[in-house]
Parts: C-alpha cells; structure tokens; sequence
C-alpha cells in the first residue's frame, strides 16, 4: 500500500496554518504544524517529513535561514517556500539555497494541488528509482549462484522454498562459500524483493558503532553524530535484513536484538521515540551457533528465533564437481569485465584445481581465476598462471612460527640449501639461520 | 425523539424550486431526511474589504454556532466569492468529521466566466459542490477516481467531469452511516 505523503506547514500566522492543514487533510495528506522556524527544526530532527511548505517571513529565524538548516540536516529534503508577492526576488534565492519551487500567497487552489502533486510525484519517483536499483543488484548477484551437484540443489530447493516465506533464516557455511549469495536469491524471490536488502557485517564493527548502525541516532547522540541518521532496521523497511557474522555480536547486542525481533520496533540512539519497521531477518554465521548456545556464548532465545529455517552451504571441496561450472562463469564473467577475449582452460589446471582443497572456498577459486587472466597469455589458463607453485600462499599457516618456518624453507630452497646466500638473503648470521633450522626441524628433502 | 436530518441553510434568496432540487439529490445520495432553512447574517462581518471577498472560516465558524443541534450535519448556501486567508478563492469548505460546511455558487454561474448562462448546469454543479462538502463532514477526503463527487475541484469545468454521487469506494467509508 502506498504511503501517505507527510506535509510539515510552517508558519507564524495561525490562520494560514488552519487553512493549509484543512487543505491537506482533506486531500489525504498527513500534515503536522509548526509556527516557527524553530519548532519546525525540532519536528524534521525527530520525524521524517516527505514535504515542508515554509514561510519566508517569519519573526526570528527566517524562512531562508531556515531552508539552510534543513538542507543542512537533510541534503534531499522538499521544501517550497511560501511568499508575499512583493519578495519574489528573496524566492528566488531560497531557490538558490536549494528550496524545490516557490508560491506567492494566496496561492491559486490549483497552483498549490499542481505544486504539491509534482512534488509527491518527485518523491515517489526516487523511492521507485532506489527499489528498482535494490532490484537489479539483488538479481545480478542471484546469477552467481552456479552449482549441478545434488548439494547444491538441495540448497537451492531450499531458497525456493524458505523465499517466499516470512521465516527468519540462518545461513551457515565456511568462509567464502557464498552465504551472502544465498541472502539475495532468498530476497530477489521472495515478496520483498522489491524493497531494500540491507546487509550489515556484524563482525567488522565494535559494539558501539554496530547498535549506531542498526539503530540508527539522534544528532547528538554521541562525539560525531553531526545528523540525524536511519539505522539498517529503519531502511530494511518491507525488505530484508541480512546480519552476517552473527555469531560475534555482543551479549547486550544479543538482548537488544531479541528485542527489535520480538516487536519490530526500536530507538534511535540517544533518540526517545520508538520507531517501526517491517522486515525480514536472514543472518549468516560460518561458527556452530548451537554449541555456542551450549557453552553459554550465545543466548537460546535468540538462536532460536532466528533458527527458524536452516540452510547450510556446503564446502567447495565436498562439491568438486562443480569446480568445472564455476571456473567457466568465473572466466566469462572476469573476460567481460577486462574486456578481454573469452580463454579457456587446459586439461592439467583443471585437473589440479578438481584436487586442491580450496580451504577458502568459492571465494579462493574466483581469485585464483581472476588472478590467472590477468598474468596470463590471454589464450589458455594453464597450471603455471594457477598459484600453486613456490609462490602460492601455504593455507595451514596458521601462526608467526608457521609462517617463519615456511619463508625459511622458501629461501632455502630458492638457494639450494646454500646456508650463506641464504642467510644473506634473509638478513640474519649464520648461526641465527642454523638455530632456526634446528628449531623448526628443516630438512633438505622436504 | 427527532430523527436525525441534514440541514441546508440558505444565506439570501436561492430560489425555493433551486433548493428543493439540491434537498432531493443530498437525500438521495446520503439517504437522511433534509430539512430547508432561510437565514440570515450579516455579511458585512465577514468582508474583507482588501480582497474584496468573504472570509470562508469565519463565515464557517458562524453557521456552525447557529447549526441545530437536532441536525446531523448543516451546510451554509451563499451567494458569495469566498476565500480563505491562503488561498484566492474557495467553491465550499468543511469541519472534517465534523457537522459543518458551507458551499458558495458565486464561481459556479457561467457568466462569471463570460459564457450563456445556464441554470440548469449552475444547479447541477452547485448540488454537487453541496455533496462534496457533506461528505467532508462525514469523513470521507479527497478522492482519485474522476467521476467521484469526492474528487477536489478547483475550476469549475473539474465540477463538470464528476457526478453528483459517490464512488463504491467513498460509499463504503467506516464514517459514512447512512439514514433511513
């Protein structure tokens, strides 16, 4: 259903308020008032409106003064400024100031209904400009879901299934098996699919900036909250929310967020009034929530609210016959986007990637085949444009020590166990090389 | 007990055979009984002599102190131009939700705009401005659909397109309690 347009009338003459708001009302518009600039700052800073129709002359602040502010607080704001006929010209820089259009009071009724209908029209224009934009992102990233194993369709059965649903949905998998893939082709086919999906990582943000940042603040709120701004629940209004890397939110995050799931409300940060949103939540986590939910780590609550539907990705490695299709998609998509000719790849780099564990999943693959166009002869991927010789970066270095032990094998081998060029290549004595070997049992034939 | 009606009070001479028609067709559309009234203000009150035209709210606020009580709803007929402070003209206006509103033909008649008079049309466009206003009184608000009484009409050739009842839509409004 399609949103009332909100009017703020902001005006000293208490006459011009009544008629205006009977006006609005009685064309179905929500309309609120406001007799100074003053109070109308302290409206737009707490309330969304869609359009404000302001006086110039005003005692105190004046409409212009006014105009600045709230562009300032709100770059996309709709103000039309209302005039006497004799202070045209002052329109005309509030025009300047970024005010949307002008009208000389009184005003024609049907100056005012033409004034207003554009400016809903304008309104309604962008959120449609910004839902088809959400759309088609959703959409594109729908096509790299690429995958003819049974495991695969078993999970793309269950996106079919769980879309069109309003379940919460848990995506579980290891890193870079495309989680984030399965969130948008559960949004794109779902009846949202033409409202924002809002994806927040929670892991990369501190405690602090993540209920910021799902919540939303109040200028104010804290050291830099120079605006007013909406939280992810607020712009995930009729669409989707996606938590990723759930399992590392906070304790305090955890109650909070059971909270916002059990009412579909919540505050702005430093803000009091409470504030709804209709969403979806689908989150995602590569940790066992279940036996973090055993140990104590993560509340039972929330897991199970948010466990409604489990859909687990399976690792590259237990999917190798789908290595084929992906490094196909992966050259056509990496091909088109460098403008290069469409390559192919021989029979031994194929065979070899069919036989790597890919510990970092999809997302390695794709980086070894962007990686390989880019350094290689444009005609053919072959094992040598692959990294898995002496420059590849080993996956089971875990720690400084394996990664020390490793680099020093390296080098050694670079020099043939030549103890003294390869002390010389690493910097260290002699001695410090040999305490080294010994430390980390290195040997000639490994 | 008295039954409920719609009111019509008409401020100077409407023509009695003009009011009968307009009572008749508010019946038909809200179904409550419609009583006819004269009255009379003094409208020099409401003159505002830098605009050379009537003050709407005002001229609202009087007809709504002098309503009957019994009435369910009244509206206030004139023969005059009036405005509200904002805007440079206004055909009626009316409490949303609420028991009053008045309705002026003085920018109804074709002659105001330089054409044949016509009273027959001047009657139809003034019965549908009379039923626009009711509906205001009874909740209903601007509506989209070109043919509905309800939708806003700010020239008279606007009043032209629509007719004089209700879409499905306005009729099926929670505010709208029809009479007998």
């Amino acid at each position: 259903m399609a949103r009332k347009i909100s009017i703020l009338i902001v005006d000293d003459e208490e006459s011009v308020r009544d008629s205006l708001n009977n006006w609005f009302v009685e064309d179905g518009y929500q309309v609120e008032v406001a007799e100074n600039a003053r109070k109308a700052l302290q409206l737009i800073e707490s309330s969304q409106y869609d359009i404000i129709l302001a006086d110039i002359k005003m005692p105190g602040m004046d409409g212009l003064e006014m105009l600045r502010r709230i562009k300032a607080l709100k770059q996309d704001a709709i103000v039309i400024v209302m005039t006497a006929f004799a202070s045209v010209n002052t329109a005309v820089m509030a025009l300047k100031d970024g005010a949307y259009d002008y009208v000389t009071k009184p005003f024609d009724p049907d100056d005012l209904s033409h004034l207003i209908r554009n400016a809903s029209k304008q309104i309604e224009l962008s959120q449609e400009n910004e839902t088809l934009k959400n759309k088609v992102s959703s959409l594109d990233n729908v096509e790299d879901l690429i995958g003819n194993s049974e495991a695969m369709k078993k999970v793309l059965k269950q996106v079919e299934s769980v879309a069109q649903s309003n379940s919460s949905v848990i995506i579980t998998g290891e890193s870079g098996t495309g989680k984030e893939l399965i969130a948008r082709a559960i949004h794109a086919n779902s009846s949202r699919k033409y409202y924002p999906l809002v994806s927040v990582h929670c892991g990369a943000l501190t405690e602090s900036l993540l209920e910021s940042e799902l919540f939303g603040h109040e200028k104010g709120a804290f050291t830099g909250a120079m605006y007013n701004r909406k939280g992810r629940f607020e712009m995930a209004d009729s669409g989707t929310i996606f938590l990723d890397e759930i399992a590392t939110i906070s304790s305090k995050m955890q109650i909070e967020l059971l909270r916002v799931l059990e009412t579909k409300t919540f505050v702005r940060v430093g803000g009091n009034k409470e504030t709804s949103s209709d969403f979806r939540v689908i989150c995602a986590t590569n940790r066992d929530l279940k036996s973090m939910v055993e140990q104590g780590i993560f509340r039972e609550d929330l897991y199970y609210r948010l466990n409604v539907v489990n859909i687990s990705i399976p690792p590259l490695r237990e999917r190798v016959e789908d290595i084929p299709l992906l490094v196909d998609y992966f050259i056509k998509k990496y091909c088109t986007t460098m403008n290069k000719p469409h390559i192919t790849i021989d029979d031994a780099a194929m065979q070899r990637l069919g036989e790597y564990p890919f510990p970092g999943n999809i997302r390695e693959l794709e980086n070894m085949i962007e990686r390989a166009i880019v350094i290689g002869n444009g005609k053919k991927i072959t094992l040598k444009d692959l990294p898995f010789g002496k420059d590849m970066i080993d996956n089971s270095i875990e720690s400084l020590d394996d990664f020390e032990k490793s680099f020093i094998r390296q080098i050694l081998n670079k020099y043939s166990w030549n103890i003294t060029r390869t002390a010389k290549a690493l910097k260290v004595d002699r001695v410090t090389l040999y305490n080294k070997i010994k430390k980390y049992d290195l040997k000639p034939d490994e | 007990m008295t039954q409920q009606n719609i009111t019509l009070i008409s401020f100077g001479y409407l023509g009695k055979h003009f009011l009968e028609e307009i009572a008749q067709a508010v019946t038909r559309e809200y179904t409550y009984p419609v009583i006819v009234k004269e009255s009379h203000l003094d409208l020099n009150e409401f003159f505002d002599a830098s605009r050379r035209q009537y003050n709407g709210n005002k001229l609202l606020t009087a007809v709504n102190a002098i309503s009957n009580e019994t009435a369910l709803k009244t509206i206030g007929l004139f023969s005059v131009d009036l405005f509200i402070p904002i805007l440079t003209y206004i055909f009626g206006q009316a409490f949303l939700n609420g028991q009053t509103g008045i309705a002026s033909l003085y920018r109804l008649s074709n002659e105001r705009y330089g054409i044949e008079p016509d009273d027959k049309l001047l009657l139809e466009r003034f019965t549908k401005e009379v039923i626009h206003e009711l509906g205001h009184t009874f909740g209903l608000i601007h509506c989209t659909t070109p043919v509905c009484v309800m939708r806003s009409s700010t020239y008279v050739e606007d009043i032209d397109q629509k007719d004089r009842g209700l879409c499905n839509n306005c009729r099926a409004h929670p505010g709208l309690i029809h009479g007998v």
